[in-house]
């Protein structure tokens, strides 16, 4: 994670959007993005944020509040005068013209000149390792080559902002990953701020330098991805965000930062309380599944332990899978590294699972 | 194009089938006259001819053509036709239609004279069998305020544009109006087609014609000029009496006849060539029928054309509908026909061609 | 090894399918099988585009150049007037009309020489009479004891003295000639070759030209009023534009009559519009506009029967277009007309060709409209088409126009080939 500029490029202020005017699509966003600052926005469809990318392109207009770009309001002014680069999930490459003239149309629009144009195409090219296509067709590229001259094009301009809507969705599965490689090197190389948006939770985990999670119209959760993995606030951003387990239960003991919950069959678990405000209150407690552990000389003294019945084994290679019923629920599941140490449970046996307290999050319900 | 017309033609000829023994095609114009025709002929037919069934056809306006067609492809299906004379003539000279011996094929008058004699100058071709005589002839709007009190009686008037200003509706076609021109040039009507036949003939009327052109609307269709007359769009048109008969009795616009130089124009019926004998029979039976004394003249109760024998004239009686006496709105009436015009069909057959092509090209200038 | 492929090779042998016949042969038949399978299913279709518009096609083109009439009905006189010298001022002799008489008594019998006169008329008129005259006379004549039989002919008509009237003879008397197609570009046959027929007979070429350039208008009024139709067709929602398409298809389930008479309607001088106009004082009662029976006319009825044959393909192209091009335009910096004309329009330009290639077409070949609002500068070939079909039967000269027009239509065809690319024509 780079150190970012403290200035704030891009600013969402109270900004709301309804398309009927009877439901809110967008509801109170405020956000904040640091120049040189790689930032995805990632929730499920409906959530909200493409259309936060589409009013910052200036595609939408806000129905409310102000959209601030290096200082100024942007509401007012028309998509092509914002200056910002944008990738589309289609690539939109223009399929009548060739490749070098995709690249150099945005050069043309703000009148460059011929040789200017060139070098920057050319440049534009090689930054992508796509020299040689200068004369193609889009329909004669593959995805992946679409996908690095929908890149190239882009940033051709020199934006300081370029915005990616879903740009790898086309892509398989390995050519996505080197993709997204490449799109975090770029951005990092040459120090644009990025608005990246989607439902992928791998891509936003792996690209991004902090990642805002949106559902139901606002932002549930904006953080740096690790903090997004291991410290949730909500339950929502628990589940989205990584495997997890969820056990129901009511608080029975609140501290400072540990806290004891009954789960509905009557057992007592350790956790930390992050949403929760006094006992009695009802909560969803939230485990990572590498975080439970069975052997009992990890446990600390005293902690309390729950009773765990194995259902199935999974071998995956390099790590164990094991789903277990625990408090009455059958998709309890515990992942184990294959270590040498390591022991394969049988489905019928019966052991005794823990955690760390701090592994474990009482949030709302 | 006009392959349309001859494919039409051809597969109209393979799939009709022919017709049963009984069944008889006759082949007229539909609309008023067409239903004088079942009136006057086919209904009294059927009464004493229980088997005899009439099947009309409309295809009057493109029978030669259609004719030709059968022709050619050996398939005539079409038992009588009804034409006018040039249409017969050329018919005849084509060898579509057979020859019919008047004396020998039709019935005397009423009043025991011979057929040759009865119709009179209506036999225009070997192969034509007359029913009606027609006219073309001017209608005028009598309440045109330019034209203060003055009302047109001769036919010059036409070409008159300064006492009777105001559109014209002429037939798109230099048949009449080239004899109209050159009546109105100053020509006597015996030397007319003497003046057509010099070197600068056809040139001569054109010139005459030119002196209204702006003014004119050209029609091909007979029910256009009743139309153009009753919307005000023209204030003089010529068109076939019978139109504006319905114009002026039957729909009661403000629209008057101009019978000065009427040409007169005849109607009747030719056999198609090729029938089989059992056909022709049937046919030479219903024309002896539909053509005496008797019939032609009940035609005249339901529309304005006269009757082709001399003999038929004394009894035309009362519309059978309006309850009008039908003789004053005949064009063989002696009041109306003081001055009228025959054209000379043999002067047309050798120079429709070259008439129409100078007469296109002069349209076209 | 190249034995393997070769089955007449003793050592090795061919492969063998498993009944034992050689595998090329067994493949070979099943392929033939397919095929003759394959042929069968399309046969019906097959032979209806044949019957129906490949024959028709060819036969009008046969046709137009087709006159073995003259021969075949003068077969004497054909062979008799080979040795006459058409550049001379004399009338041929005695054994050329005693071929002639000959001939007509025949023809006379077989009611031939009428027709035969209608077919010369066309080169040069009096001949149908002539032929009609003398007919009826030389059926009474005995060819033994009648002769000579010049004078008897001159006695019939002075004509058959005139050089003029054995000149066509002679130069009709092959059996293929050009005369149609030289009459359809205002020529004739004369005695000296082609040559252009007098100024005030011509009329064809004018008439081409004002097709041509009047389709070309109507083409391309097509598509200023479609372009616009067909962008909001495939831009609104879809409740919308569906209510809008139907409205575009309206004019198909009307006659065609009707649609042309409402135009009338509207258009004529005492017509809708012209009495709103002079009822709102822009426009002065004695100086009512003309918008029918002239070109304007024609251009405007042809206009909107046309349209959909433009909207359509343009429609179906534009709705392929993904919304996302217009606004990756824009973000790349584009003001709302640069993205469209450089961005929009350039792949809309396949529907737009469908479109005018449909619209150009089908307007070369219209005649009813032209004819019914066309007045006398608004008419088209097709009218001079439809008049020699059916009220001249100069059914040669009518298959020559026809075959002219073809051949501009392939030519347009070819161009826009060459100049646009038919694989860059999109009907969806």
């Amino acid at each position: 994670m780079l150190d970012q500029g403290s200035d704030d490029f891009v600013v969402f202020d109270k900004v709301q959007k309804s398309y009927d005017g009877q439901t809110l699509v967008v509801k109170d966003l405020n956000l904040s993005i640091g120049k040189g600052e790689f930032l995805t926005m990632l929730g499920p469809s409906g959530s909200g944020k493409t259309t936060c990318l589409m009013m910052l392109a200036g595609f939408e207009t806000a129905t409310h509040g102000d959209i601030l770009l290096d200082g100024q309001g942007i509401n007012n002014i028309p998509p092509h005068k914002r200056g910002i680069g944008m990738v589309f999930q289609n690539y939109a490459l223009f399929p009548h013209m060739t490749v070098a003239e995709n690249l150099a149309f945005p050069l043309e629009v703000r009148k460059l000149g011929k040789s200017d144009r060139e070098a920057k195409v050319k440049r534009a090219l090689d930054m992508v390792q796509m020299g040689d296509f200068a004369n193609r067709r889009p329909a004669q590229l593959s995805g992946g080559q679409q996908q690095r001259i929908a890149l190239a094009r882009a940033l051709v301009f020199e934006p300081e902002l370029v915005l990616m809507d879903e740009p790898l969705g086309a892509l398989d599965k390995q050519l996505r990953e080197h993709m997204q490689f490449e799109i975090t090197r770029l951005a990092h190389e040459l120090g644009i701020t990025t608005v990246y948006v989607t439902h992928d939770q791998t891509e936003a985990l792996t690209m991004s330098d902090r990642v805002a999670v949106f559902n139901d119209g606002r932002i549930q959760q904006l953080d740096p991805p690790d903090t997004l993995y291991e410290e949730p606030k909500n339950s929502f951003v628990a589940q989205f965000i990584g495997e997890n387990n969820s056990l129901e239960g009511t608080v029975k003991e609140l501290n400072n930062d540990t806290a004891v919950v009954q789960l509905d069959d009557g057992s007592l678990i350790d956790c930390r309380p992050v949403n929760v405000k006094q006992v009695g209150d009802r909560t969803k407690v939230s485990i990572r599944p590498e975080r439970v552990e069975y052997r009992s000389e990890r446990f600390q003294e005293g902690a309390h332990l729950l009773k765990a019945e194995v259902l199935e084994f999974i071998y995956m290679g390099d790590v164990f899978r094991t789903r277990l019923r625990v408090a009455g629920r059958d998709d309890f599941i515990m992942k184990c590294r294959n270590a040498p140490d390591q022991i394969r449970l049988k489905p019928g046996e019966t052991v005794n699972i823990g955690w760390m307290p701090e592994d474990c999050r009482a949030l709302d319900a | 194009m006009k392959l349309t017309t001859l494919a039409a033609a051809l597969s109209a000829t393979a799939l009709t089938l022919p017709a049963v023994a009984e069944d008889m095609t006759i082949v007229s114009w539909g609309g008023a006259y067409q239903t004088s025709q079942q009136k006057a002929y086919t209904e009294p037919y059927t009464e004493m001819n229980p088997d005899f069934n009439a099947i009309w056809d409309e295809s009057s306006g493109e029978a030669v053509a259609k004719l030709r067609a059968m022709d050619e492809a050996g398939n005539v299906t079409w038992d009588l036709v009804d034409v006018e004379g040039p249409d017969a003539v050329r018919l005849c000279d084509e060898g579509l239609a057979i020859e019919v011996d008047v004396d020998e094929v039709l019935a005397a008058g009423d009043d025991g004279s011979a057929p040759t004699d009865d119709f009179g100058p209506s036999l225009i071709s070997d192969c034509f069998i007359p029913q009606i005589v027609f006219s073309t002839t001017f209608g005028y709007r009598t309440d045109v305020e330019a034209w203060g009190d003055s009302k047109p009686e001769e036919l010059c008037a036409v070409f008159d544009l300064e006492t009777f200003p105001g559109k014209r509706a002429l037939q798109r076609s230099p048949k009449k109006n080239l004899e109209w021109a050159l009546l109105c040039d100053g020509v006597a009507q015996d030397d007319l087609y003497d003046v057509l036949d010099e070197d600068g003939g056809v040139e001569r009327a054109l010139a005459k014609l030119d002196t209204i052109k702006d003014e004119v609307v050209w029609w091909s269709a007979g029910a256009e000029t009743p139309q153009l007359l009753a919307d005000g769009e023209v204030v003089i048109g010529s068109t076939y009496n019978g139109r504006l008969f319905s114009v002026i009795e039957e729909q009661h616009q403000p629209v008057a006849m101009l019978w000065d130089y009427q040409v007169f124009d005849f109607d009747g019926w030719v056999i198609p060539a090729g029938l089989t004998e059992e056909r022709e029979a049937a046919v030479m039976e219903f024309v002896k029928y539909a053509t005496d004394t008797q019939r032609l003249a009940d035609q005249a109760k339901y529309i304005s054309y006269g009757p082709a024998r001399a003999s038929s004239q004394p009894l035309v009686g009362k519309h059978a509908e309006l309850g009008i006496e039908m003789a004053p709105h005949m064009p063989t009436n002696p009041e109306n026909a003081q001055r009228f015009l025959v054209n000379n069909l043999d002067w047309w057959a050798d120079n429709q061609d070259d008439a129409e092509a100078k007469f296109q090209a002069w349209l076209a200038q | 090894m190249s034995d393997t492929t070769t089955d007449d090779s003793p050592q090795n042998g061919p492969v063998l399918a498993a009944d034992g016949t050689p595998l090329r042969r067994s493949l070979a038949r099943a392929l033939r099988r397919q095929k003759l399978r394959a042929l069968m299913l399309i046969a019906p279709l097959l032979i209806f585009i044949m019957v129906t518009f490949i024959l028709p096609v060819a036969d009008m083109l046969y046709r137009s150049v087709e006159n073995g009439i003259v021969s075949e009905t003068l077969p004497r006189t054909v062979v008799a007037l080979a040795d006459w010298d058409a550049g001379g001022d004399t009338p041929p002799d005695e054994a050329v009309f005693a071929a002639l008489a000959a001939d007509i008594q025949i023809a006379a019998e077989e009611k031939t020489h009428t027709k035969l006169g209608s077919r010369l008329n066309y080169e040069n008129p009096g001949m149908s009479s002539l032929f009609r005259k003398s007919g009826r006379q030389v059926q009474r004549w005995d060819l033994n004891t009648d002769g000579p039989f010049k004078e008897k002919f001159l006695d019939i008509d002075d004509d058959w003295g005139d050089i003029d009237v054995w000149r066509t003879i002679q130069t009709y008397s092959p059996a293929m000639t050009s005369g149609y197609y030289l009459a359809a570009v205002d020529m004739q046959l004369g005695a000296d070759g082609p040559e252009m027929r007098p100024e005030n007979e011509r009329i064809y070429l004018k008439l081409f030209g004002r097709t041509l350039m009047m389709s070309l208008a109507i083409t391309l009024s097509c598509i200023a009023l479609g372009y616009p139709v067909a962008w909001l067709l495939a831009n609104l929602p879809m409740r919308t534009s569906n209510l809008l398409m139907i409205l575009v298809l309206l004019p198909f389930w009307t006659s065609l009559l009707v649609r042309t008479s409402a135009w009338k309607i509207l258009l004529q001088q005492q017509g809708v519009i012209n009495d709103i106009l002079v009822w709102i004082g822009l426009v002065s009662d004695d100086a009512r506009l003309v918008m029918i029976n002239n070109q304007l006319g024609t251009i405007i009825a042809m206009t909107h029967i046309l349209l959909p044959f433009m909207i359509l393909p343009m429609y179906s192209v534009m709705q392929s277009i993904n919304p996302s091009y217009l606004r990756a335009a824009k973000s790349l910096g584009a003001t709302d007309w640069t993205a469209f004309w450089r961005v929009y329009f350039p792949q809309t330009v396949p529907g737009i060709g469908a479109g005018s290639i449909l619209v150009f077409i089908l307007a070369i070949g219209y005649y009813i409209t032209p004819a019914l609002v066309g007045g006398t500068t608004g008419t088209f070939i097709s009218n001079r088409i439809a008049f020699h079909i059916s009220t001249s039967l100069n059914w040669g000269l009518a298959a020559a126009l026809g075959g002219i027009l073809l051949a501009v239509v392939l030519v347009f065809y070819w161009a826009y080939d060459k100049f646009v690319g038919i694989d860059n024509v999109k009907l969806g």
